[in-house]
């Protein structure tokens, strides 16, 4: 598919102006081809730029920070997709965050299942290597292990929480379905 | 198909997107396709200190299933016509299970 911008045709969309505003439209051209161009109602858009393949298009080969659904951050290239978005992924490096620390593990090719995907965003090629001063590069196994920590905490405080929300008769939010 | 229709008239609008993860992100409404996954240009993200991965960002695609609110500029919705199109909508969607 080509690129598309807001100044391609928009198709299809001249035959579904009603026979009215067609011979209005016909009046306008007799002025002439000097005479002013007709605006019809609201600048129609292609329906083409909306659909999932023409979000992705833009991003493939670009690198990417892709997160999932259960928290991972692979940061690699875009290099194919489909409708709904699965995602191949290239030279792809997982980043682990834990505390302040965090470490780069290398990973390869991902092919991930769409389900998964939490969002997909471009890295700033300019602005990639500003790591916020808050978070400081360490080595893998002391971020796992901080890492660990972290989940195992936060799966209990989440299990606490849960069962008492239950108790109350709430259903946990977003529930057999993992989000961080 | 209404939501799509909606979203689709608000583009080149900044809106601000919340995630099912409590992520909020501010960006301009760059595309939406019919699952309501939607495409951000210039995203800054709220409370990025707490989500360093996203610092470098520029922008960003967010898929439909993750996103729990979409916070709109309220000039831009006409809050009487969309009421109209859901209750049409609805009363087709009536008719045609009938």
């Amino acid at each position: 598919m080509e690129r598309l911008s807001l100044n391609d045709n928009p198709g299809n969309a001249q035959q579904q102006r009603n026979p009215q505003q067609q011979q209005q439209f016909q009046q306008q051209n007799a002025l002439g081809p000097g005479g002013p161009q007709p605006t019809p109602g609201p600048p129609q858009l292609p329906p083409q730029m909306f659909t999932t393949a023409a979000q992705l298009l833009d991003l493939t080969d670009k690198k990417l920070v892709l997160v999932l659904r259960d928290g991972r951050k692979l940061i690699g290239v875009l290099r194919s997709w489909d409708q709904f978005a699965n995602l191949v992924l290239q030279d792809t490096i997982e980043r682990i965050y834990a505390g302040k620390l965090y470490a780069d593990v290398p990973r390869g090719i991902f092919i991930v299942r769409g389900e998964n995907v939490l969002l997909l965003g471009e890295v700033d090629l300019d602005r990639e290597d500003d790591i916020p001063s808050t978070v400081t590069k360490a080595s893998f196994e002391e971020v796992y292990e901080l890492k660990k920590k972290e989940d195992d905490q936060r799966k209990s405080s989440d299990k606490k929480r849960n069962t008492e929300l239950q108790a109350l008769g709430f259903e946990p939010e977003h529930s057999g379905e993992i989000l961080f | 198909m209404l939501f799509f229709s909606f979203f689709k008239t608000l583009t080149n609008q900044t809106v601000t997107i919340e995630l099912k993860n409590d992520i909020r992100i501010r960006g301009i409404l760059k595309s939406v396709d019919q699952y309501l996954n939607i495409k951000l240009d210039d995203v800054e993200v709220l409370e990025l200190d707490k989500y360093p991965h996203l610092s470098s960002v520029k922008n960003m695609f967010i898929r439909g299933s993750v996103v729990r609110y979409v916070m709109l500029p309220r000039s831009e919705v006409d809050v009487g016509l969309l009421e109209d199109a859901t209750r049409r909508e609805a009363a087709n969607q009536a008719g045609k299970a009938r």
